[in-house]
C-alpha cells in the first residue's frame, strides 16, 4: 500500500506497467518490485523445484525470489530480478515456471510429493529401466529452468569501454560517498560507482529523523556532499553499473545499464556497457546484506527481509502489511519498527531470539509500547499464498507442541538473521576474509592487491564507526598529505548496539527431517537436505552446495551461503572459519553474453581480410572462400555455372591459353641484413649460401620436431637482401617464429624481418601465352628462357611503379608473378586483362589453383600435411640436405619412428573408373573386413581434371612410396571404390612446359 | 569391517522417505588411515577413482588408498563441461575413447548411482571448406573403426539443431557438421560420487584432505608416499592428479611434457529447454550444451600461459561469448550466471600419458588437457590394468612417454575441443 | 588479466602479448650428437614449476620484442621482467606453503583464514 504522505512521490510522474497481463499502476522511481508491493502483489512466482508460491523477500541484488520474465518477443529477457528492474512506462513482466498461472500452478503437486525428492534423489532414481534415462530426462529438463530463453534476435547493441583512473571507488553509500570526497580533495582521478540507479547506498533506506550525520539528516547530507563531488573536475560518478568481478592487477569489469529507467526498446540503440577498469588503487564500500532466517515455512510470501522493509516504506514510500511482526536475532531489526512508528503505523510484535536485550533501539522501540518476545523463536508459519501467522514459542524450549507455543496473526514477516558483508569482489581480488564470531559473518582479513573494504563490506555496521573508519582508512590507503583538517570530520551519534546472538536452526514441532525450512529459497534447499548431504558423506561445503545445489541459483547464494555454514556447523559441531567458504565467483551479479560480445558480432566478429582486387572479384561474380581472415575467390561462375563446370573451365583455360590468379593473400616477408642466407640455412631444410641475386628457391620450413609447417619460395633480390613467401594461413605464425628464433637463439645473426604481405599485391599469370602478356607489360625487358628463366626475379617498371616479376610457379605452366605496391595492383590486374583479352585470359580461384597444382603434384601444407608429415613423408628427400650439420628440424627426423620406412607418404591415387572423383577425406583400406577396419591412408586432395580427362587425387599411404601399382580400396558408407597407386605428379614429369 | 551399502532403488528411496531420510548411510566412509597399501592412487579425480574402482574390480586388489588433496572430484570433473564423445580421429584414441564411451553406456546401472549420462550427441560444426575436409576426413575414419558418425549438411544441422545460425551471410557460415548420436553429457560430480561409492564398497579407502608431500624411491622401486598425514607404504603407485602432475613428478625427479594452463568455463542462468544436443566448434572456439537444470555451459579455450591459480583472463571468456553469439544470436540476451576456472595438464601433441616410468612401481596417468571427462571409466579402466601387470593394456600402450622420445606421436589437435 | 610491463614500451595489458613458455632453454648447440631422449629433453620435457617461473614472453601486438619475465604461478604475480640473454634475478617469491598447495595469500583458492 502506498502511503499517501509521502511527498517525494508525489512530484514523480505516474507510469504503467504490466504483470501477468494486468495492468498497474506505478511511479517513476520505482523498481518494479516496489511496484508490484504498492500494488499489494506478493505472489510473484514458483519455486524451482517443489514449486511452492514465492513473494519478494528483498529490495536488491540478493532477491531470490522475485524474479520474472521481462518484455517479449525479441526484447524479452529471463530471470530479472523485479528488486532490480528500474520501472518505466509499459513495461511488461511475467511470472515463470508456473502453468498455467502463478496462483494456480501444476507443478505445486511437487511440494506434497517433496519427501520423495530429498537433496540427490536424482542420483539415487530414474535408472529403471536402462533405456528409459532419456524418457525421464525429458519431463526432468521440462520441468526445470525457470524463465525462457529469448528466440529472435537481439534487437540491441552494446559496448566495451575501458577506463583508466587513480581511484575507483565500488559503492556510493555513505562510505562511498565519503571516501570518493576524500579521495577527490586530493585531486586523484576519481570513479565512484554505483550499481543502484540511484547513488545513496543505505540512505535509500533510512528515514529523516534517526541516525543523523552532523545532525543533518542522510538524504540532506548525500545531497551536500553530492553537491560537491559534482563541482570536481576529476570525479566520475556512474549509476546503474554493477561491478561484477575483481581480476588480477585491479583490473575490475563493471556491467552498466544504459538510461534503464526509459525502457529502451529502440532496435540498435545501446542498452548495456561493459566496463573495463584499471584502477591504481580500489576503495570497496559494497555495503552487507541481510540473511533470512531458517525456521520452518519461512518461505511464504510476506516473509521479507526487515531492512528491506524498510527499504520500501523510507525509499518507496510502501507500507507492505497491517498487522506486522518482526523476527530478529539482533538490533538492527529494531529500525523497521521505528520507521513504522514514525508513519503512524505500530508493529505488533518483535519476536527477539535474545535473553538479554540491551541496545539502544530495542530500548527505544520498547518506550514506544511495542511488544518485544525477548527469548522467543517463529518456529512455524501459515499462509499459503500470503503469511497469515505465526508460531512462537520460547527458543529455550527446544521443541514445540501445543502447550509451548502461541499463534499470532500478521500479514508481514520481518526477519533479521544478521548481515554478511559483501565481501564478493575482495575475495576475488584473492584477498583472505575471516569469521567474525559475534555478527556471525566473513570480514575481509589480508588484501591482496591495492585495495581496502570500508564501512559494512568491512564489518563495520554503526553509524559513527562506519563514519570514523572510513575517513582513517581511505586517508592511510591514499597516502593523503593533506592534514586531517582539511577534511571534513563527520559524526554521528553513538548508538550502544546489543550483541546478536546466532540461531542457524530454529526447531518446530517437526523434525528437521520432516521440516520445511528454506535456505537457498530459490533452488528449494532446505535444512532436511543439507543434513542428508551430511548424513551420506557430503561433508566439504563444496560438497554440500553441489549435492544441493544451495547457494547455485541465480542469485549465487547471496542470502543462502552463511546461512548453509552456519547449518553445517550447527549440525557437526565444527567451527565455521574452519569449513570456509566457496569460492566467491565471478560475476557477481548475472551479466548478459551480449554485453560481453560488445561491438564483435556479426561482421565484426572476426576481421575480414580482403585484396587489393577484391573489387573487381566482387564484380565479377566471384564466390569466395575463407582462408584464415582472408576472403579469396573461390572461382567465377559465368552463366550459372555449376562449381564443377566454372572450374573445368577456369583449370583448361589456364592449361591452353593463359589463367590469371589473386595471389596477394599470400605471406610475404622482407628479409634483410648481413646474415640473411646463414639464417635461411638453418629454417629451411635444404642449402641458401650458393643462391644468387635475382634467384628465387623453394624451400620447406619444419618445427623442431621435424614436422612440415610451410613451404614458399624465397627470392634474392639484392646482397643483402630477400623476400620470403609464406602460405596464405600461416604467414603471422611463420613471421612470429622467425622472429623467436632470431631474437632468442640467433642474436649473433644480423637479420631483419618485416612483413610486407597487405603492402604488395601478387598477379599470378599462368599458362603458355602468360609470356605474351608480360611483354606487353614489360616490353623492354627479354622475357625468353635464357634471359628469364624458371625460379629467377627482375625488378622491372609500369608506368614508373616497379614490380617484382618473379617465374615461378605453381600450377606448372611458365608463370610469372607479378609483386606490385597494393595501390597499384588492381590497375594492373585490368590492364593484365585487357591485354589478355585476345588469348582469352581467364581468372581463376582458389579451387582451380588446387587443380592445377594437384595436377603437377604440387602440395598444399595444411592439406597434404596435417603437423605428422615429414619432408621425407613427402617423398621430398631431396630438399633436405644431408651436408649441413643442423637445421630447424634435422634432429628430430632421425629418431626412432621419424626415420622408420613404413610411414604414411605422400602417393598419387587414380580411380580405376576414372569418372569417379574420391570425396576428400575418405579413408583407404587394403581389404575390406568387418568393422572395425584397418586403414592404411587417407586422400588429401581429389578433383576432377579436365587436362587428363579423368579424375585424380593424392593421398597419404602407409608405405605408398613402395606400392605404387598396387591397388586400394575406399569404402565410403555407401560404395567401395577402387584405386590405384600412383605417382603424385599427373601432367608434364618431365617438367618441359614449366620450363618452356 | 566394511559395510556394504545399500542398494538405492525406487524402494529405498520410498522407505527413506517415510523414515524421513533419518537413514541414509554415507556413500563412502571416512577411512583411518592404514600404513601399508597394496597400491596407492594420487588423486581423488574421476580418473584416480575409476583406477581404484577398477583395480579392485578387474584385478581384485582391494587394499587400496585413494589419496586427495582437497574433496573428491573438486578438481577438473568437477569442473568440465561435461562432454562425452569418442569421434576422434586417429586408431589409438578412438580406441581408447570408444572403449570408455562403452563403459559410460552401462554405467548407472553398472554403479547403482544415476550419472544421468544423456545421449544427445554431439555435433562438431565446420565453418570452411578446410574443416569440411578435415571433419570428413575424421569421419570416415570414424566411420571405419565403428564409431558411430554422420555427415549433416547445413540443412540437417538446421534440423537437427533449430537454434543454430545457417545463413551462409555470416562471418562464419555452417557447411555442415559431424553428428555422433551416442555421445552426449553427464552430471560430472556424480560420476566421482558413483564411483567413490563403488570403490569404497569393494575396500578402497577413499582418503580426502590429504595431500601428496613426496614419494619414496629405493633402488629404482617406489616403496610409498609422505603425506600432510604421515607417510603411506605400497609398492605400486598410480598418479592422476591433472593440472598438479609436474610437481608431483617432481618429486620422483621425473620431467614429463606436460604444461598446466588454466581453462575456464560458465553457465548462464536456467531456462526451459532450448537446445538439445552438443555443438562444438574448433574454429570459432565455442562449445555449448544445455543441463538439465536449464543452464547453458560453455567452455572457453585455455590461456596462453602457465597457472595454478584456476583463474584465467577475461578476454578468453570474451572471445568464447563472441563465437556463441555468432553461432547463436538469440543467447545474445541470455546472462552469465556462474564462471569458473580448473587447471588442465597439456602434452605436446594433445593425447594422454598413461604410462609405467623408470621407477618400478611408479605410473602416471596425466596429460588429458581438454579433454579428459569424457575418458574417465576407460582411462581409470587400463590405468588399472598397467599398474596390476605392470605393464600397459594393448588400448593405452600408444600413451607411453616414450613416445616423445621416439616421435610416436598421437596428434589429436584437430580432434581437441579447444585447440592448444 | 595481466597487465606486463614490456622492458620497450612499459606497462600494456596481458592481451597483447603471447607466452612463449619456460625460460632458459637454449637450442642444444649439438643437436646430431644428442639421443632421442636428450632431444625430447629439449623439445617436449618441460618443469612447469608450481611458484616462481621464469619465462618468456613477446609483445606480439606491440614491439613484437622477446623478453624475459618472472612470475609466480600460483599467484600469477609478475615479480620482474628482464631482457633475453640476461640471467634470472634472484627473488623472494610467495610460494606454496607446501608442493601441491596454496601459497599464504593470493591463489584466491582459499578465501578463508582458518583458525
Amino acid at each position: 500500500m502506498r502511503l499517501n504522505n509521502n511527498k517525494n512521490l508525489n512530484k514523480k510522474k505516474q507510469i504503467s506497467f504490466y504483470f501477468d497481463g494486468s495492468k498497474y499502476q506505478g511511479y517513476e522511481g520505482d523498481t518494479l518490485a516496489s511496484a508490484l508491493l504498492a500494488n499489494n502483489i506478493h505472489l510473484i512466482g514458483r519455486s524451482f523445484k517443489y514449486h511452492r508460491p514465492r513473494g519478494i523477500i528483498s529490495a536488491g541484488c540478493e532477491e531470490p525470489n522475485g524474479i520474472v520474465q521481462l518484455e517479449q518477443d525479441e526484447f524479452t529477457e529471463p530471470n530479472r530480478r523485479a528488486t532490480e528492474v528500474v520501472l518505466y512506462n509499459g513495461l511488461v513482466a511475467k511470472s515463470q515456471n508456473r502453468w498455467p498461472s502463478v496462483n494456480f500452478d501444476f507443478g505445486a503437486i511437487n511440494d506434497l510429493l517433496s519427501p520423495f525428492f530429498p537433496a540427490g534423489f536424482y542420483y539415487k532414481t530414474f535408472m529403471w529401466p536402462p533405456k528409459f534415462w532419456k524418457t525421464y530426462e525429458h519431463f526432468i529438463r521440462q520441468a526445470a529452468g525457470l524463465g525462457v530463453s529469448p528466440k529472435k534476435e537481439d534487437p540491441h547493441k552494446y559496448e566495451h569501454y575501458h577506463y583508466h583512473c587513480d581511484v575507483l571507488i565500488v559503492g556510493s553509500g555513505i562510505s562511498g560517498l565519503y571516501a570518493a570526497k576524500i579521495a577527490a580533495s586530493e585531486k586523484l582521478q576519481v570513479l565512484l560507482v554505483e550499481q543502484e540507479s540511484e547513488t545513496g547506498g543505505s540512505i535509500l533506506s533510512a528515514n529523516n529523523l534517526n541516525n543523523k550525520i552532523n545532525g543533518q539528516s542522510q538524504n540532506e547530507w548525500k545531497k551536500e556532499i553530492l553537491e560537491e563531488l559534482h563541482s570536481y573536475k576529476n570525479v566520475k560518478i556512474i549509476t546503474s553499473i554493477t561491478l561484477f568481478a575483481y581480476m588480477h592487477y585491479n583490473y575490475l569489469l563493471g556491467i552498466q545499464d544504459i538510461d534503464p529507467s526509459r525502457g529502451n526498446k529502440k532496435n540498435n540503440s545501446i542498452r548495456q556497457v561493459l566496463w573495463k577498469i584499471r584502477a591504481k588503487k580500489v576503495i570497496l564500500a559494497t555495503g552487507s546484506i541481510e540473511r533470512p532466517i531458517t525456521f520452518n515455512n519461512n518461505d511464504r510470501p510476506g516473509i521479507m527481509l526487515a531492512g528491506s522493509v524498510s527499504k520500501y516504506l523510507n525509499g518507496y514510500g510502501i507500507s507492505l502489511g497491517k498487522k506486522i511482526i518482526i523476527f530478529t536475532n539482533n538490533d538492527s531489526a529494531y529500525q523497521t519498527a521505528i520507521d513504522y512508528h514514525n508513519h503512524n503505523i505500530k508493529v505488533s510484535a518483535i519476536i527477539d531470539i535474545r535473553n538479554e536485550i540491551d541496545g539502544d533501539l530495542p530500548s527505544l522501540v520498547e518506550s514506544l509500547g511495542i511488544k518485544i518476545y525477548s527469548g522467543y523463536v517463529v518456529s512455524d508459519t501459515s499462509g499459503r499464498k500470503k503469511i497469515t501467522s505465526v508460531t512462537i514459542r520460547k527458543f529455550e524450549e527446544k521443541d514445540s507442541n501445543k502447550k509451548n507455543t502461541e499463534i499470532l496473526e500478521c500479514d508481514l514477516l520481518c526477519m533479521s538473521g544478521g548481515w554478511s558483508p559483501t565481501v564478493h569482489l575482495f575475495t576475488q581480488s584473492r584477498g583472505k576474509l575471516k569469521y567474525r564470531e559475534e555478527e556471525s559473518c566473513f570480514i575481509p582479513d589480508q588484501p591482496h592487491q591495492q585495495t581496502i573494504s570500508v564501512g559494512a563490506c568491512n564489518g563495520i555496521f554503526d553509524l559513527k564507526n562506519i563514519l570514523e573508519d572510513t575517513r582513517k582508512s581511505v586517508r592511510n590507503f591514499l597516502d593523503c598529505k593533506s592534514n586531517d583538517e582539511k577534511i571534513e570530520i563527520y559524526d554521528a551519534e553513538e548508538i550502544n548496539v546489543g550483541k546478536q546472538q546466532n540461531s542457524w536452526l530454529v526447531s518446530s514441532k517437526d523434525k528437521i527431517s520432516k521440516s520445511k525450512m528454506f535456505v537457498d529459497f530459490q533452488n528449494d534447499v532446505t535444512a532436511k537436505d543439507i543434513k542428508i548431504a551430511l548424513s551420506e558423506g557430503f561433508q566439504s561445503i563444496e560438497h554440500v552446495k553441489r549435492y544441493t545445489t544451495n547457494g547455485m541459483a541465480t542469485d549465487q547464494g547471496k542470502t543462502s551461503n552463511v546461512n548453509a555454514l552456519g547449518i553445517i556447523s550447527e549440525l557437526t559441531g565444527q567451527d565455521i572459519s574452519n569449513l570456509g567458504t566457496t569460492t566467491f565467483r565471478l560475476p557477481y551479479t548475472p551479466v548478459t553474453f551480449g554485453a560481453m560480445a560488445g561491438r564483435y558480432v556479426k561482421e565484426f566478429f572476426d576481421i575480414e581480410r580482403t585484396t587489393p582486387m577484391h573489387e573487381w572479384h566482387l564484380a565479377n561474380d566471384a564466390l569466395f572462400e575463407d582462408v584464415g581472415q582472408w576472403k579469396r575467390a573461390w572461382y567465377y561462375p559465368k552463366n550459372n555455372e555449376t562449381l564443377n563446370e566454372a572450374v573445368n573451365r577456369e583449370v583448361k583455360a589456364t592449361r591452353d591459353s593463359i589463367g590469371i590468379l589473386d595471389a596477394s593473400t599470400l605471406g610475404k616477408i622482407d628479409i634483410k641484413g648481413r646474415d640473411v642466407s646463414e639464417f635461411l640455412n638453418r629454417v629451411y631444410t635444404n642449402a641458401w649460401s650458393k643462391l644468387e641475386i635475382g634467384k628465387c628457391r623453394y624451400g620447406i620450413m619444419l618445427g623442431d620436431d621435424g614436422m612440415v609447417i610451410d613451404d614458399g619460395v624465397t627470392t634474392r633480390l639484392g646482397e643483402h637482401h630477400y623476400l620470403m613467401t609464406t602460405t596464405t594461413g600461416n604467414a603471422a605464425s611463420v613471421m612470429g617464429k622467425l622472429e623467436d628464433w632470431l631474437q632468442t637463439e640467433w642474436p649473433e645473426l644480423e637479420v631483419y624481418l618485416t612483413s610486407v604481405t597487405e603492402q604488395f599485391g601478387t598477379i599470378s599469370l599462368n599458362g603458355p601465352n602468360s609470356r605474351k602478356i608480360v611483354e606487353s607489360l614489360f616490353p623492354k625487358q627479354n622475357f625468353s628462357g635464357d634471359s628469364f628463366p624458371h625460379m629467377s626475379f627482375k625488378e622491372l617498371e609500369i608506368d614508373q611503379v616497379r614490380c617484382r616479376v618473379m617465374r615461378i610457379s605453381f600450377t606448372g605452366e611458365i608463370c610469372y608473378e607479378i609483386n606490385v605496391p597494393s595501390s597499384y595492383a588492381l590497375s594492373l590486374w585490368n590492364k593484365c586483362m585487357e591485354l589478355g583479352k585476345s588469348f582469352n585470359i581467364t581468372p581463376y580461384g582458389t579451387e582451380a589453383m588446387h587443380v592445377l597444382r594437384a595436377e603437377k603434384g604440387y602440395i598444399i601444407v595444411g592439406q597434404e600435411t596435417d603437423g605428422s608429415v615429414t619432408p621425407v613423408d613427402l617423398d621430398m628427400d631431396w630438399i633436405v640436405s644431408k651436408k649441413k650439420y643442423d637445421f630447424i628440424g634435422k634432429r628430430a627426423l632421425y629418431r626412432s619412428d621419424t626415420s622408420r620406412k613404413d610411414r604414411k607418404q605422400l602417393v598419387g591415387l587414380l580411380t580405376t573408373d576414372p569418372s569417379i572423383v574420391l570425396e576428400e577425406g575418405v579413408q583407404l583400406v587394403e581389404v575390406e573386413t568387418a568393422l572395425p577396419m584397418p586403414m592404411v591412408g587417407h586422400v588429401t586432395s581429389s578433383y576432377y581434371s579436365p587436362n587428363l580427362g579423368r579424375s585424380i587425387a593424392l593421398a597419404l599411404v602407409k608405405s605408398g612410396l613402395n606400392k605404387k601399382g598396387t591397388k586400394l580400396i575406399v569404402p565410403t558408407s555407401n560404395e567401395s571404390i577402387e584405386v590405384e597407386i600412383t605417382d603424385p605428379v599427373f601432367i608434364d614429369p618431365k617438367n618441359e612446359r614449366l620450363l618452356a | 569391517m566394511i559395510k556394504k551399502p545399500k542398494k538405492y532403488s525406487v524402494f529405498s528411496l520410498v522407505r527413506n522417505a517415510l523414515s524421513y531420510h533419518e537413514n541414509w548411510q554415507p556413500a563412502w566412509r571416512n577411512p583411518e588411515i592404514k600404513k601399508n597399501y597394496d597400491a596407492i592412487i594420487v588423486g581423488g579425480g574421476g580418473h584416480g577413482l575409476t583406477t581404484a574402482y577398477y583395480l579392485a574390480k578387474n584385478h581384485g586388489i582391494k587394499n587400496i588408498a585413494v589419496v586427495e588433496k582437497g574433496w573428491i572430484g573438486g578438481g577438473n570433473t568437477g569442473r568440465n563441461t561435461t562432454i562425452i564423445r569418442s569421434n576422434y580421429l586417429w586408431d589409438q584414441s578412438a580406441a581408447l575413447y570408444e572403449h570408455a564411451l562403452k563403459l559410460w553406456e552401462g554405467m548407472s546401472q553398472e554403479l547403482n548411482y544415476n550419472v544421468m549420462f544423456s545421449q544427445r550427441g554431439v555435433m562438431n560444426v565446420a565453418h570452411n571448406l578446410h574443416d569440411v575436409r578435415e571433419l570428413k576426413r575424421r569421419w570416415n575414419a570414424n566411420r571405419l573403426n565403428d564409431i558411430d558418425c554422420e555427415w549433416l549438411n547445413t540443412e540437417q544441422v538446421k534440423k537437427f539443431c533449430p537454434v543454430i545460425n545457417t545463413s551462409p551471410n555470416i562471418r562464419y557460415p555452417v557447411l555442415g557438421a559431424t553428428l555422433q548420436r551416442r555421445a552426449g553429457t553427464a552430471r560430472h560430480d556424480a560420476v566421482a560420487w558413483g564411483y567413490a561409492r563403488g570403490a569404497d564398497a569393494m575396500g578402497v579407502d577413499i582418503i580426502q584432505n590429504c595431500e601428496v608431500t613426496g614419494i619414496n624411491v629405493n633402488n629404482g622401486n617406489v616403496t610409498g608416499i609422505e603425506t600432510t598425514k604421515g607417510t603411506i607404504n605400497s609398492k605400486k603407485i598410480g598418479v592422476v592428479s591433472a593440472g598438479h602432475t609436474s610437481v608431483i613428478a617432481k618429486m620422483a625427479g621425473i620431467k614429463l611434457p606436460l604444461e598446466s594452463r588454466p581453462l575456464q568455463a560458465l553457465v548462464s542462468e536456467p531456462v526451459k529447454p532450448i537446445i538439445d544436443t552438443v555443438v562444438m566448434s574448433n574454429t570459432i572456439h565455442a562449445y555449448v550444451s544445455q543441463s538439465d537444470k536449464g543452464e547453458l555451459v560453455i567452455g572457453a579455450g585455455t590461456d596462453g600461459y602457465n597457472s595454478y591459480t584456476q583463474r584465467g583472463g577475461f578476454n578468453i571468456v570474451e572471445d568464447t561469448i563472441m563465437a556463441i553469439v555468432e553461432l547463436f544470436p538469440i543467447f545474445s540476451r541470455m546472462k552469465m550466471l556462474r564462471h569458473w576456472g580448473g587447471i588442465v595438464d597439456i602434452c605436446p601433441d594433445a593425447s594422454p600419458i598413461i604410462s609405467k616410468t623408470h621407477i618400478n612401481g611408479l605410473y602416471f596417468n596425466c596429460g588429458w588437457g581438454t579433454g579428459g571427462f569424457k575418458a574417465t571409466p576407460g582411462s581409470g579402466w587400463v590405468f588399472a590394468h598397467t599398474i596390476a601387470n605392470d605393464q600397459p593394456h594393448a588400448l593405452n600402450a600408444p600413451f607411453s612417454i616414450n613416445r616423445f622420445s621416439s616421435g610416436e606421436l598421437v596428434d589429436e589437435h584437430g580432434a581437441a575441443a579447444v585447440a592448444h | 588479466m595481466l597487465l606486463i610491463n614490456c622492458p620497450y614500451c612499459g606497462e600494456r595489458e596481458q592481451e597483447e602479448f603471447s607466452c612463449g613458455g619456460e625460460a632458459h632453454i637454449e637450442r642444444p648447440k649439438n643437436p646430431p650428437e644428442l639421443s632421442d631422449d636428450q632431444w625430447a629433453d629439449y623439445l617436449f620435457l618441460r618443469q612447469n614449476i608450481k611458484g616462481l617461473q621464469f619465462e618468456r614472453w613477446n609483445h606480439s601486438f606491440g614491439c613484437r620484442q622477446w623478453f624475459n619475465v618472472a612470475r609466480n604461478t600460483a599467484t600469477d604475480e609478475i615479480l620482474a621482467v628482464y631482457h633475453m640473454g640476461e640471467k634470472p634475478p634472484k627473488l623472494e617469491s610467495n610460494d606454496p606453503i607446501t608442493p601441491c598447495g596454496e601459497p599464504k595469500i593470493g591463489s584466491g583458492n582459499f578465501s578463508t583464514s582458518k583458525k
